[in-house]
């Protein structure tokens, strides 16, 4: 006899919560650190009951010294663990900066140690943090080989690289929304859905423009496709979902199809991984552009706190939409 | 003076066999400095002369399966581990039979097959991490250690003070090492610290501290075997300053001007090999003819050390590309 259930929907953070768990119920050798996720559960919960379902010596609970405890994730996966650390909020990973540049980055290529961890890092704006608890670190970290970075915009996705970056035997920045943690849900499939590291997924098709975006920002880009869609313009919508490494294949592949290229994203303009999607564009995709590349990115600013201020620093679905049309005039 | 009742504990043979490796890191550092001087190594040069009592003393107490993080002084610790004079020399010049294969140079190896954690040029980072790894033993209620540690210059980074205290607070079996030279690079100790004693700063910590003298290799044994057994035992971490001068310049290429000549020829009397040679005297077991064939079969060792590495191939340019990323089978010792 087979019951059909409907599955509930899981949020993002819930996503999140129960790749961890699973994670850890699969592996014992899979234990978490960082500030508040024992007791507490974590700032944004979603450590919750995990210290009395694995003890204190799988959720532990740090001083707070992120380069310490980074650092000491770094050497016990060395030893053969695979640890999972929850940076509280992701702009303090600059605290941590140089045991992730330096020592976790680079151990492998220099003396042949495979540093298997993962930090999940909450990022990003829209939620009033201010120049401390909005920003997108992200592109400190892309110029800095032998890490791997992740940046999941669905549940779907949230979970599925979660699990491969716990399985990966490389450093894994793992970038998860806090705009999304509550406000994306979605029905998950049951089983061991791991969604692999270093594939882009076109989460919209479309034959005129490529949006190329991760993040947060895919949610605004699907909402500009929408619109561009009744004006005659499809947008085809590539979600990176991992930074490094980077799907050069599928931005090429959507880029030769459409020629045109629109590059989305959360972190400021200078330097950030926009400008290195467009440069390769044009190194490596020049016969195929119809027009300039574009780039749609906050200005080069601190992320600000006053609601008008922090509105107007973000990208919205009218900056796309304006972008989209002039590139389809060319 | 009658040696300690302590030092009497320490088997022959151990004593022997540290006077054997303080020997073989001074005949090898001696020859790194001779090609160094030479031109045929490309790179900085920073040896541990006069202060090889240290990583000799401690690497001898610990167990095979226990893991060690060194100092960049610390080249006594990799002979002990089984790093060949060859495999060191050929780390130097940047052949491929290195243990970085020429990715790195002079004391910037590891292997964690021999417990060895590679280290790292920012002074401290290697401290958290060897938390981390005494973290894995803890976890797994294994039954073994980390040593690691770092300069007295390095012991005003945060990493030192987020490591001791994060080793204090979950008791982990790691014991903290300081190794006072009473420089940093050119800065003396006075400039780096307003308190005398390096130790001073475990106390911060709720952690026990100890002081020995650097240039006696068998204190530098028996202040480790301590920590070691408390560690082992799960009392926790201890933080050890082992007192020393160094008597060459921050790295090959620094004359080292600002040190007091005074202060060089006091410890020049404390020399860690003329220090073990008094102590083997007085217990009766060796005298001048030993110590001189020790010198002479770590003298032949180095010389084919250096053989073998003036032998095996430099690697090829292409090989920079090889190893950003690890392989699932590469995880763990
Ligand atoms: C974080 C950091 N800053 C600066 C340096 C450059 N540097 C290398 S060794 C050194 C002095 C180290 O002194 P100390 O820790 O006392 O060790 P010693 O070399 O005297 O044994 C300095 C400043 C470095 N390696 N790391």
């Amino acid at each position: 006899m087979t019951v059909a259930t409907a599955r509930a929907e899981v949020s993002y953070l819930e996503a999140i919560s129960q790749a961890l768990d699973e994670e850890m119920a699969r592996d014992e050798r899979v234990f978490l650190l960082g500030e508040d996720i024992g007791q507490y559960g974590g700032a944004f919960k979603i450590t919750e009951g995990f210290l009395q379902k694995y003890g204190e010596w799988r959720v532990l609970d740090t001083p707070l010294a992120e380069s310490g405890f980074v650092g000491a994730a770094i050497g016990a996966a060395m030893m053969g663990m695979r640890p999972v650390v929850e940076m509280q909020f992701a702009d303090f990973i600059s605290c941590a900066f140089d045991q992730i540049t330096e020592v976790a980055a680079k151990n492998h290529y220099r003396w042949g140690a495979a540093v298997p961890i993962v930090i999940r890092a909450p990022f990003g704006g829209g939620v009033h943090g201010g120049p401390f608890h909005s920003e997108c670190p992200e592109g400190w970290f892309f110029h800095s080989p032998g890490l791997k970075i992740v940046a999941p915009a669905t549940p779907y996705d949230a979970k599925g690289l979660l699990k491969a970056a716990i399985r990966d035997p490389n450093p894994v920045l793992y970038f998860e929304h806090k705009y999304l943690y509550r406000r994306i849900k979605a029905v998950l499939p049951e089983g061991d859905a791991v969604v692999p590291i270093g594939k882009a997924e076109v989460k919209r098709p479309g034959t005129d423009i490529s949006l190329i975006t991760y993040g947060a920002m895919l949610h605004l880009a699907l909402e500009a496709a929408e619109t561009l869609s009744q004006e005659g313009i499809e947008l085809e919508v590539l979600d990176l979902r991992t930074l490094i490494p980077l799907d050069t294949d599928a931005i090429y592949a959507s880029v030769r199809k459409t020629s045109k290229a629109i590059i989305l994203h959360e972190d400021n303009k200078t330097g950030g991984i926009g400008a290195e999607i467009a440069a390769r564009l044009t190194e490596d995709c020049f016969d195929h552009l119809d027009g300039p590349v574009m780039r749609i990115a906050p200005p080069d600013t601190p992320v600000p706190f006053s609601t008008p201020l922090e509105e107007f620093f973000l990208p919205k679905a009218s900056d796309v939409i304006e972008a989209a049309r002039k590139l389809a005039a060319y | 003076m009658d040696p300690s009742a302590d030092v009497r504990g320490i088997k022959r043979s151990d004593l022997l066999q540290m006077y054997y490796h303080l020997r073989l890191t001074r005949s090898l550092e001696d020859r790194i400095t001779a090609l160094y001087r030479q031109g045929r190594i490309v790179g900085g040069v920073y040896t541990s002369h006069g202060m090889e009592a240290i990583a000799v003393g401690y690497a001898s107490a610990l167990e095979p399966h226990d893991v060690v993080a060194p100092f960049h002084r610390d080249i006594g610790a990799f002979l002990i581990r089984g790093f060949s004079p060859g495999e060191i020399i050929a780390q130097y010049l940047g052949k491929r039979a290195g243990p970085t294969k020429g990715k790195d140079g002079n004391v910037h190896m590891g292997d964690l097959k021999r417990g060895v954690i590679g280290f790292v040029s920012h002074l401290a980072d290697n401290l958290p991490v060897a938390a981390g790894a005494a973290l894995a033993f803890k976890i797994r209620g294994e039954s073994r250690v980390v040593f690691a540690g770092t300069g007295d210059g390095g012991t005003s980074r945060g990493d030192f003070h987020e490591a001791m205290n994060l080793a204090a607070v979950r008791k982990l079996p790691v014991v903290i090492f300081c190794n006072n030279n009473q420089y940093a690079y050119s800065t003396p100790l006075r400039y780096q610290m307003a308190i005398a004693d390096v130790v001073e700063r475990a106390k911060a910590y709720g952690m026990p501290g100890e002081i020995a003298d650097g240039n006696d290799v068998a204190a530098v044994y028996l202040a480790s075997k301590r920590a070691i057994a408390k560690a082992r035992a799960g009392e926790g971490p201890t933080f050890l300053e082992f007192k020393t001068m160094r008597m060459h310049g921050h790295s090959e290429h620094d004359p080292a001007k600002y040190v007091p000549r005074e202060l060089l020829e006091e410890w020049t009397k404390k020399d860690p090999i003329l220090k073990a040679e008094a102590l083997l005297r007085q217990l009766q077991y060796g005298e001048d003819a030993y110590f001189q064939e020790v010198g002479e079969r770590a003298k032949k060792e180095i010389d084919a050390g250096v053989e073998f590495a003036e032998q095996s191939p430099l690697p090829d340019g292409p090989e920079v590309l090889e190893g950003v990323f690890a392989t699932e089978d590469e995880v763990g010792p």
